[in-house]
């Protein structure tokens, strides 16, 4: 009970004072708590602007059988428009697929070897390389779907145009690879050194320690990059509007041109009256693809953080 | 002499030096172990334990730092001749001082040594690994829950599934780096009195942190202090005070480490 006596008649202890530190704490504090909670504001926001403008559209004039069903986008028809985005989701569809069936070997396997394989200096040449693919402008690798790819495809398949499926899958498959290759690596990353130590004092080669442990432990970060990476592929724009040949059309095989959801807004956007059916219109594709690449981005988060609880 | 000797030792040990780029761990340790025997090692922590057994195996290849210098012979024949590196490991059972379950189920996890080695009868496995899981002591434990998480162990568990999984390798050589670090002293007890039954089938290298279990253990114990080997001799002569070197009596004595 003699600690008593070092406390003050009013009940606080000796030095309880406020002092600069404790005010510099709450004001960094405070900053932070603004800079974190900033994300969450702007995406309300978005969200809410993206709703208000295309709301009016999907609650009035909107067939919602018309709109997911019919591959007629005819917004500027005279005597009768019609907003249906079946060929447009089909297009972006079948680019993104495309695009993964490209992009999803070439980066598990760059991964590994980067994580597993690659030593020392090789390893950090590759990591930075890497990296600068990634930072590459999306309207550069449309200039190079336009004046590369599109030449190469006519004459290696002999098809009259090379401004398609292929063209614009191959294309988003570069650009997707490099952030599907950094996630993944870090998923492999992620597995710890002890499994490697116990398989291989097991015997196991190095590429069986890969398929037989290091695999199945970091399957739930190569599902999530893969995720990211179609989410990266769904929401590009400008390289698929340039690659794509931007015609609508349900797509029979990787050689026919398709329209992209995104490429639609792009190319519409900039032309159609403010507060129109058609502008509203094009802010409901916004609302679509802001809800698919939400529930993909929200899908890969939960898939990552069951890999933390385990 | 010494080659005769040599080719009845499991393992022979010649002049062994360990070193991380300035720093040595180990200089000039010569050892013979013979077959069927377990061998101990005790030492203080840095005493470079763990770096020899990772000569052994051969797994300073994943070190790029590790320069091994000297000789491993194993059968006879330097380790570091053999051409493939993944079947002299594949003879050489490991268990680490902390528990590695790896994120299998418990039967794949035992499963996974006859797997790499090319059986793929079902049941020749399944034999395998209950025959693993019973000499660790962990088969009447988990043998209703063979398909759940092998990490979701409890500590004691994994690292019997661990020397489950050594066992799975049929090795020649087992080598157990300071098992009991991380297991009760009920467990320990237990998993002890399996290696005791092993000795019959392969030979065990033990290095321990506690200088009794080298007494309740070992044939015969080595000292390693400062990355040398001071004194190797009987367990039982060392423990009754039968040393060369003081140092030894008075590690065993607990005055120091």
């Amino acid at each position: 009970m003699n600690t008593r006596s070092d406390l003050s008649p009013t009940g606080n202890a000796a030095g309880d004072i406020r002092n600069q530190d404790w005010y510099v704490d709450k004001f960094f504090q405070s900053a932070m708590f603004v800079c974190g909670i900033s994300a969450i504001v702007f995406v309300i926001g978005i969200f809410i602007f993206v709703f208000k403008e295309g709301a009016g559209f999907i609650i009035q004039q909107m067939d919602w059988a018309e709109f997911f069903l019919s591959p007629k986008w005819r917004p500027t028809s005279a005597t009768q428009a019609t907003y249906g985005t079946l060929a447009m989701v089909a297009g972006t569809a079948a680019v993104t697929v495309i695009s993964m069936a490209i992009a999803l070997p070439f980066s598990f396997g760059a991964a590994i070897y980067i994580a597993e394989f690659a030593q020392g200096r090789t390893r950090e040449w590759l990591k930075v390389i890497i990296e600068m693919l990634a930072a590459i402008p999306s309207v550069v690798w449309g200039f190079i779907g336009l004046m590369i790819m599109n030449p190469l495809i006519i004459e290696s398949f002999d098809v009259p145009i090379g401004l398609n499926v292929l063209n614009a899958g191959i294309i988003l498959g570069l650009m997707a690879a490099p952030i599907i290759t950094s996630i993944a690596e870090d998923a492999f990353k992620a597995v710890p050194d002890t499994y490697r130590e116990a398989a291989e004092a097991l015997g196991a080669t190095k590429w069986q320690v890969v398929y037989k442990v290091i695999l199945p432990a970091a399957k739930n970060g190569l599902l999530s990059a893969a995720l990211l990476g179609v989410g990266r592929a769904f929401g590009e724009t400008m390289a698929v509007l340039m690659a794509s040949g931007h015609a609508l059309t349900i797509p029979g095989s990787v050689f026919d041109s398709i329209r992209a959801l995104t490429a639609t807004i792009a190319a519409e956007l900039g032309e159609t009256p403010v507060g129109s059916d058609h502008y509203q219109a094009l802010f409901a594709i916004g609302i679509f693809l802001f809800t698919i690449t939400f529930i993909i981005n929200m899908t890969a988060d939960f898939i990552v953080r069951g890999i933390k609880n385990q | 002499m010494n080659r005769t000797a040599s080719k009845n030792n499991k393992i022979s040990i010649r002049n062994l030096t360990i070193r991380y780029g300035n720093f040595t761990a180990l200089s000039e340790v010569s050892l013979d172990i013979p077959a069927n025997e377990v061998f101990g090692i005790i030492g203080p922590a840095n005493s470079g334990k763990t770096s020899f057994l990772n000569a052994l195996n051969r797994m300073d290849m994943m070190r790029t730092t590790m320069q091994v210098e000297g000789s491993v012979l194993f059968n006879g024949v330097d380790v570091r001749s053999w051409s493939n590196v993944y079947a002299l490991r594949s003879k050489i059972g490991v268990v680490f001082p902390l528990p590695v379950g790896l994120p299998l189920s418990i039967y794949d996890n035992v499963a996974l040594s006859p797997r790499l080695r090319g059986i793929a009868n079902k049941s020749q496995i399944d034999e395998i690994v209950e025959r693993s899981l019973r000499r660790a002591a962990l088969w009447d434990e988990v043998k209703d829950r063979l398909t759940s998480l092998g990490s979701l162990l409890s500590g004691g568990q994994q690292q019997r599934l661990t020397i489950a999984r050594a066992l799975s390798q049929d090795p020649e050589v087992l080598m157990l780096d300071e098992f009991s670090i991380a297991v009760d002293p009920v467990t320990t007890m237990r998993i002890e009195d399996v290696l005791k039954e092993l000795k019959q089938q392969m030979t065990v290298i033990l290095v321990t942190n506690l200088v009794q279990q080298a007494n309740r253990l070992a044939d015969r114990t080595a000292f390693f202090l400062d990355g040398r080997c001071v004194e190797v001799g009987e367990t039982r002569a060392l423990f009754a005070g039968k040393v060369t070197d003081q140092r030894t009596h008075d590690y065993i004595e607990g005055r120091f480490g």
